[in-house]
């Protein structure tokens, strides 16, 4: 018999501030995507709400209860976060674990949207995109969930395999950011 | 020469820099151009063709003649704009386009070769003959023409890309643009004010103007210091907004450490900002005209504004006898400026006849500069008037044909500007720029007074339009003298009078164009070059079309316009690919087994954005054939593990899901039982093959699919494209779980025995026969298997999630050790896979169809598919196609290539006889010899021919012989066992 | 460029896959004889002005859209879900 020993993406990795934001990894626990079937919107809303207290995102937004978050993530999907999900979703939904497909980490600090504003296209003025809002977009070259977790953290999703170039990229943007002062 | 009392620098604060080795002394807030001329060099560089000594012309941005390098080795900038350039503590400048020095250039010999240098020279000289262009032509221009050189070395600095985002973005901090922002950051609106210069206020910082009662620059830095207060405002200085691009797209470059000696690699040189404002207001004020006239680019002699700017900002006087030439009033205010300093004015030479001296200077009416001396420097000029000629002892000139609206940014989505006749120069045509107000000088306003009113009023335009109210802003008191002008293009006369500075071009080449018939503007300038050096004819545009109409007789409106095209202001490569150098170029994807992999020593290689291993060299292994060969023996005759997460793993789900995959494969999914796995073939609508791979039933309703590799990303896209667009009724959902899974072969003929040894149930032949797929368990882990083979063994792939693959990949290699066997690479992995026939996309690369690969009949006839249809067509099932067949070296040479073509015995190797390539080529040590793939027309009716193996580009030839593609194991016998 | 993703909004042109004209969304019925195929996998009109194309949100939302614009004054005037025009023409 062996003992599989689990690592994270990141494994290994220490939190980096520089100036005044901080990288880390974020353990985001189970992570379940969810596509509602044809017309089971309704049904999969109810439950969803008896099973975990939550609703349904709407599209560019998450919901939470307690440590546990919904999240859209694309079209007529998104993620359940932070806790497993009731299997009794499968009824109206395809669930697919991802548990272990993401890097996730958290970019927190005062320039946090300033460092994001060196890697994605996407408009995170704090009016526009306010905390609990959530998009896909592009960060460098790599496909991304971005979603504002509060007034200046924002957690920060790609592909697992990727997560040295999340460092890179960041860690530059970072090192620019910091050295304006 | 520093004049006392003067300017708005910190003169506390000296600061040294070099330039061409000498150390020079200059203040904090200076350019180098101001710094140099307040230590009286006005020589700072040689000009483009004719290597002739040139000075500083203006103080800005459009600066074409003081060009220089700065930096060493990879940190080299050339064609730095002296004007531009702040001095800090340790900077060094060097000069470029001299040789030996900057002051005995041995290439201004040029200068007196110009007879023959000029307009058309290169198309006229060096037609013929032909073959000394490349050799003797070219070289010799190279060398002798030119600007700066970049360093041939690595770039050694850091460039930053970044976005921002506004509601309005205001180009240019002078008065019409601070007012601009003020108004529309009080009504509410998110703002970025946007300003090339290191100082906000524009012309105010150069003028002796008061607004409201204070001096200009103060007005403009009390308003600055107000809109910093502001969190709705950002303010970004060195920022030059340089191109407009669609839907409110502005393409930016910010300066950021240009000022500063700080290279450490983390603090960027430079930030190129892509910027999306819903609207956008253009203040980018007016740049004065030269006037041509002979030898009109001696060093001194500079555009009238710019004078009075070293004198108001800098509190540089650039000579101590000033003239001033001038077509307008405006320009009499660097003479009463001086004056004011107490600088000697010699004397204002007016061309106009009508006009009166506004202070006590000597007046000349109706008068031409015809003519200066000076080698290098301006020492005279010479008159002429209806008095006569008189020749007038000056070290500066300061000259002003007027002002151009910088119209540039306008024309950039295709834009014509429209001639106005008042001024004598062009406008923005009203709308050229979605949501772009244009204002202030650049709209052809030229007191302060309408520069004020008119960014008020853009910022009324651009508030209301983004559905908010404008607040009112008291409008300040300023300056509002008309603009009084006459227009002189060029001095008539013999000699070189220059027109376009950097490429020197002449009046004289003008007209030559328009004698040779290039009479259209775009003609003209190439002939000429006039506007194709890096300043794209700011100083120049305007006074050559109008020289070219005066030839052709034609109004400058009928003459036209060139285009101007983004950059305003010349931006490094290095800027516009910020971030995507080295690591930045691409993403790495990096599998869970990569720690260990590498800690094995395996030399990885990139598979699209993967890095796999090529093979694990163990002691004493010199090549990297006997690392393979080893490895495919462990596959043959023990085991072998190799990580295959890198394939894609798309998650299919739904009711419909079967009847999907239907559409999408050619052979029949519905069909797959629970349990199992089949491998399918996948083509483009057009009918050639677009990927292959396997897919696993789980359930009913739930599948998981294999892609290569390559297509992962590409086959995702198609499968969203077919459920969105082709077949929206389908109920199915998508999801990649490529990243999700950690998945190893585990592949040769002890692979059961080795998974026995793990798993946490038992496998057997009855439950898990060859093309079998379930869940398992490893020490309570659940994981999937599959037992499939792309080795022609006996074989399975295990998967778990990601988190333990590092562990798995271990806890695997580990095993295999133990067992005869250990872990093999991608070339490895490449040699069974050839051994057996099976393809890759070297073989399905999008030019062949199902039937060229041996697959026609995986074509299912009981249903639509996509692709069907296509490949049905005829010749697509012609016998004489190249299809897929095996090759080995029968000849003297035993060795195959990938790439190599193929022709019968006894033809010429031309593309004529072409009978077809090798695909994939591998040496086999299972059988001893050299095994291809690869197309032969007519395919299966060549089997046993001889033909003749011509690899042209590595000089390889053999004779092969035509085989069946699976030379290993045909019966398949082992895979089952 | 930007394009206004019906789900997300306006997005940055680097967010998008473009595959091409919108006669992808009337694939014929196999039997529609040589031309229409002909028609639906290579011929395209590429007249200056207006035009509809499709493309997909890719590193968005992975919605297939079809985007009106005008390649002569680049404007873009509009888009749509690729899978709604399909549902209502059905």
């Amino acid at each position: 018999m062996v003992d599989l020993i689990a690592k994270t993406p990141m494994d290994g990795f220490v939190p980096l501030t520089l100036g005044n934001v901080t990288l880390s990894e974020m353990a985001a626990g189970p992570v379940t995507s969810i596509s509602p079937f044809n017309d089971t919107g309704k049904d999969l809303s109810a439950a969803l709400k008896t099973a975990h207290g939550m609703t349904v995102p709407a599209a560019n937004r998450s919901t939470a209860k307690a440590s546990a978050r919904a999240i859209w993530f694309g079209r007529e999907q998104f993620i359940l976060m932070g806790c497993e999900a009731d299997q009794g979703l499968a009824n109206y939904a395809a669930l697919t674990d991802q548990s272990d497909g993401w890097t996730v980490v958290t970019l927190k600090g005062a320039g946090a949207a300033d460092v994001l504003a060196r890697v994605t296209p996407l408009d995170l003025r704090s009016h526009v995109f306010k905390k609990g809002h959530t998009a896909r977009s592009d960060l460098m070259h790599m496909a991304s969930s971005i979603t504002r977790t509060g007034d200046d953290t924002f957690m920060i999703m790609v592909f697992r395999s990727m997560a040295g170039t999340l460092l890179h990229d960041l860690q530059r943007a970072m090192e620019g950011l910091a050295s304006r002062g | 020469m520093r004049v006392a009392g003067k300017g708005q620098i910190d003169q506390s604060t000296p600061i040294s820099f070099s330039f061409d080795g000498i150390q020079y002394r200059g203040f904090a807030g200076d350019t180098v151009a101001s710094a140099l001329l307040a230590n009286d060099i006005r020589l700072m560089a040689r000009s483009f063709k004719y290597h002739r000594p040139r000075g500083v012309l203006t103080a800005g941005s459009e600066e074409p003649n003081a060009l220089m390098t700065v930096g060493r080795d990879g940190a080299t900038d050339p064609n730095v704009r002296a004007t531009v350039q702040e001095i800090y503590e340790g900077l060094e400048l060097r000069s470029q386009n001299a040789w030996p020095s900057l002051e005995y250039d041995v290439m201004a010999v040029n200068d007196l070769a110009s007879p023959f240098l000029g307009a058309g020279f290169y198309y006229k000289t060096f037609m013929w003959p032909r073959a000394f262009w490349e050799r003797v032509y070219e070289p010799i221009i190279r060398r002798a023409a030119g600007l700066g050189a970049l360093s041939g070395k690595k770039q050694s600095d850091k460039y930053e890309r970044a976005y921002a985002h506004c509601d309005v973005l205001v180009i240019g901090a002078g008065p019409t643009g601070l007012m601009a922002a003020l108004r529309a950051a009080n009504s509410g609106a998110d703002v970025i004010l946007a300003d090339e210069d290191s100082v906000m206020g524009g012309r105010l910082n150069s003028e002796s103007f008061e607004v409201d009662g204070q001096a200009g620059a103060d007005w403009a830095a009390g308003i600055v210091a107000q809109l910093r207060e502001m969190n709705n405002v950002r303010l970004m200085t060195r920022t030059t907004v340089a191109g407009v691009y669609d839907q409110g797209t502005f393409g930016a470059l910010e300066r950021v450490n240009h000022h500063t000696s700080v290279r450490d690699g983390k603090a960027p040189l430079e930030t190129f900002w892509r910027i999306v404002a819903k609207q956008s207001i253009l203040a980018a004020g007016a740049i004065e005209r030269p006037i041509a006239f002979q030898n009109n680019d001696r060093p001194g002699i500079m555009t009238a504004g710019a004078v009075r700017s070293y004198l108001n900002r800098w509190g540089v006087a650039p000579g101590k006898a000033i003239t001033v030439f001038a077509n307008n009033d405006d320009a009499h205010r660097t003479a009463m400026d001086m004056q004011a300093a107490g600088v000697h004015v010699a004397a204002v030479i007016d061309s106009r006849s009508n006009v009166q001296a506004l202070g006590d200077y000597t007046l000349i009416k109706g008068a031409h500069v015809c003519g200066t001396t000076g080698r290098k420097g301006l020492e005279t000029i010479t008159v002429r008037s209806s008095a006569g000629t008189q020749s007038i002892s000056t070290d500066c000139l300061a000259m002003s044909g007027g002002w151009n609206p910088t119209v540039h940014l306008t024309c950039h989505m295709n834009g014509r500007p429209m001639w106005r006749e008042d001024i004598a120069s062009f406008v923005p045509k009203e709308g050229t720029i979605p949501n772009m107000t244009v204002a202030g000088a650049c709209n052809g306003d030229f007191s302060t007074h309408a520069c004020l009113g008119a960014g008020l009023e853009a910022a009324a335009k651009a508030v209301t339009a983004l559905g908010k109210t404008p607040v009112e802003i008291d409008m300040p008191q300023a300056e509002d003298t008309a603009y009084k002008m006459e227009p002189l293009w060029a001095v008539p006369g013999k000699g070189r009078a220059w027109v376009d500075f950097q490429n020197d071009v002449s009046v004289k080449d003008v007209k030559q164009a328009a004698f040779e018939n290039f009479r259209s503007v775009e003609h003209m300038k190439r002939y000429t070059t006039q506007g194709m050096a890096t300043d794209q004819g700011k100083n120049s545009n305007v006074t050559a079309l109008a020289l070219l109409a005066d030839a052709t007789g034609r109004g400058i409106p009928e003459t036209g316009t060139t285009t101007f095209r983004p950059p305003y202001s010349p931006i490094a490569m290095a800027a516009f690919g910020a971030g995507a150098e080295g690591k930045g170029f691409a993403p790495e994807r990096k599998t869970t087994s990569h720690v260990a992999t590498i800690e094995d020593g395996a030399p990885m290689m990139e598979a699209g954005l993967w890095y796999r291993p090529s093979y694990f060299p163990i002691k004493g292994e010199k090549t990297w054939r006997q690392s393979c060969d080893r490895e495919v023996g462990y596959v043959r005759n023990a085991v072998g593990v190799c990580d295959v997460s890198t394939l894609g793993k798309i998650d299919i789900q739904g009711p419909d899901a079967a009847e999907l995959l239907d559409f999408v494969y050619t052979n029949m999914f519905s069909s797959l039982k629970v349990g199992r796995v089949r491998y399918g073939l996948m083509l483009r609508e057009d009918g050639y093959v677009m990927d292959d791979g396997t897919t696993a039933r789980l359930s009913e309703t739930h599948f998981v699919m294999t892609t290569t590799t390559a297509a992962a990303g590409a086959v995702m896209r198609y499968l969203e494209f077919v459920t969105q667009v082709l077949r929206p009724e389908l109920d199915v959902r998508l999801m990649s779980v490529t990243e999700q899974w950690a998945q190893f072969a585990v592949a040769g003929p002890q692979s059961r025995e080795l998974l026995n040894g793990l798993l946490d149930q038992t496998l057997d032949n009855e439950t898990w026969p060859f093309m079998a797929c379930g869940d398992v368990s490893i020490s309570g882990v659940q994981g999937r298997l599959f037992r499939i083979s792309f080795s022609g063994e006996h074989a399975y792939e295990i998967a778990v999630p990601a988190r333990y693959g590092d562990s798995l990949f271990r806890t695997l290699t580990a095993k295999a050790t133990e067992m005869g066997g250990g872990p093999y690479g991608v070339e490895a992995l490449n040699v069974l896979r050839i051994e057996k026939g099976f393809i890759t996309h070297a073989e399905i690369h999008g030019r062949v169809t199902a039937f060229d690969i041996g697959m026609g009949r995986m074509i299912s006839a009981k249903k639509d598919c996509i692709g069907k249809t296509m490949a049905a067509r005829d010749g697509m099932l012609d016998e004489d196609r190249e299809r897929l067949m095996g090759f080995k070296p029968v000849g003297a040479v035993k060795q195959l290539t990938a790439g190599a073509h193929l022709y019968n015995e006894g033809d010429e190797a031309t593309a004529e006889f072409d009978k077809g390539y090798l695909t994939s080529v591998a040496f086999s040590p299972t059988l001893g010899h050299f095994m291809a793939l690869g197309f032969v027309r007519g395919g299966p009716e060549r089997l046993g021919d001889r033909l003749r193996m011509v690899d042209h580009m590595r000089q390889i030839e053999t004779i092969v012989e035509v085989c069946d593609p699976v030379v290993f194991d045909p019966k398949g016998e082992r895979t089952r066992g | 460029m930007r394009l206004p993703c019906p789900i997300c909004g306006e997005r940055d042109i680097r967010e998008f896959y473009y595959q091409g004209a919108d006669v992808a969304l009337n694939r014929p019925a196999p039997d529609a004889g040589d031309d229409a195929w002909q028609d639906y996998v290579y011929l395209r009109d590429n007249q200056p002005g207006e035009h509809r194309d499709l493309w997909q949100h890719e590193s968005g939302c992975g919605s297939w859209i079809v985007v009106s614009r005008n390649t002569v004054t680049h404007e873009v005037s509009g888009a749509k879900l690729a899978k709604e025009i399909k549902r209502t023409k059905a």
